[in-house]
């Protein structure tokens, strides 16, 4: 284990299974949660797992369509340190949030929608990461480990 | 993806059969708003056993249904939500607060006709 922990491993292990989703419209986001669902089916996910999976795809796709139009959802498989897991990544070229604290606060929304979408994301999955330029876009990285 | 919407003796009962969108969703409201009162309905309930995932916007949805059916004066009850849904849902910070759910169909009929054997609708009654 020492050994192990002592070598340089690449952080990811990214597999060849990427799967690129378009997100343009409403049933974009169905065909984003389902691949995504398919995706941590094929990697070992227990059934609950994949709800909480397809779920917060749903909402980080549903976010391109409602404040940028159009982007992308990228989900791959990946692992560290032995641990396996999937990633989704939500990108777009839209106007960016500009107040990224209060975006991640519950009951904030500015859309009129329930405000649940970033910071519920963040609580169903184990990592989350967002980078917002003004004017420029949004990137949601997320990812869930099997345990 | 349309939702068939049966009439069964003073009920509505909306079986969702596959994954929904958003526009389907809407649909699903807006229609139902307006079968209840056209056949004069006591009742309505929306089976969702099929969703995979109840998302904000769907939950947001279905509690607009069931407010707008309330105010219509009947009631409705959401029923089918799947464990694994129900434990997304919680996770996300969705809730259906104030919303009749029951584990199934038949729980769900037995809901709605015991509501409809007490004496009128009870106001303001937030289960």
């Amino acid at each position: 284990m020492i050994a192990r922990a002592r070598d340089p491993a690449p952080r990811w292990a990214i597999s060849a299974d990427d799967v690129r989703v378009p997100i343009d419209r409403d049933a974009d986001i169905v065909a984003a949660r389902q691949k995504g669902r398919e995706l941590a089916a094929r990697c070992g996910f227990p059934t609950t797992d994949l709800a909480v999976i397809a779920t917060a795809i749903s909402e980080l796709a549903r976010n391109i369509v409602r404040y940028a139009l159009h982007g992308e959802i990228v989900l791959k498989l990946v692992e560290e340190n032995g641990r396996r897991g999937i990633e989704v990544v939500a990108s777009d070229d839209g106007p960016g949030i500009p107040d990224l604290t209060r975006a991640m606060q519950d009951g904030y929304s500015t859309s009129g929608s329930l405000g649940l979408g970033l910071p519920g994301t963040r609580r169903l999955m184990d990592d989350f990461e967002i980078a917002s330029d003004f004017g420029k876009g949004t990137k949601v990285t997320v990812r869930r480990w099997k345990r | 993806m349309q939702v068939p919407i049966l009439k069964q003796g003073a009920y509505l009962i909306a079986t969702v059969q596959s994954a929904l969108t958003d526009d389907d969703l809407k649909q699903l409201r807006d229609t139902l708003v307006v079968s209840v009162s056209k056949v004069r309905s006591r009742g309505v309930i929306v089976d969702v056993t099929a969703l995979d995932v109840i998302d904000s916007f769907a939950t947001r949805t279905l509690r607009d249904v069931a407010h707008m059916i309330r105010l219509r004066g009947a009631e409705t009850v959401i029923v089918g939500i799947q464990p694994e849904v129900a434990f997304s849902m919680v996770k996300l910070g969705l809730s259906l607060e104030g919303i009749a759910t029951s584990l199934d169909l038949e729980e769900g009929l037995a809901y709605l006709d015991r509501k409809g054997k007490r004496s009128g609708p009870e106001v303001g009654d937030q289960r």
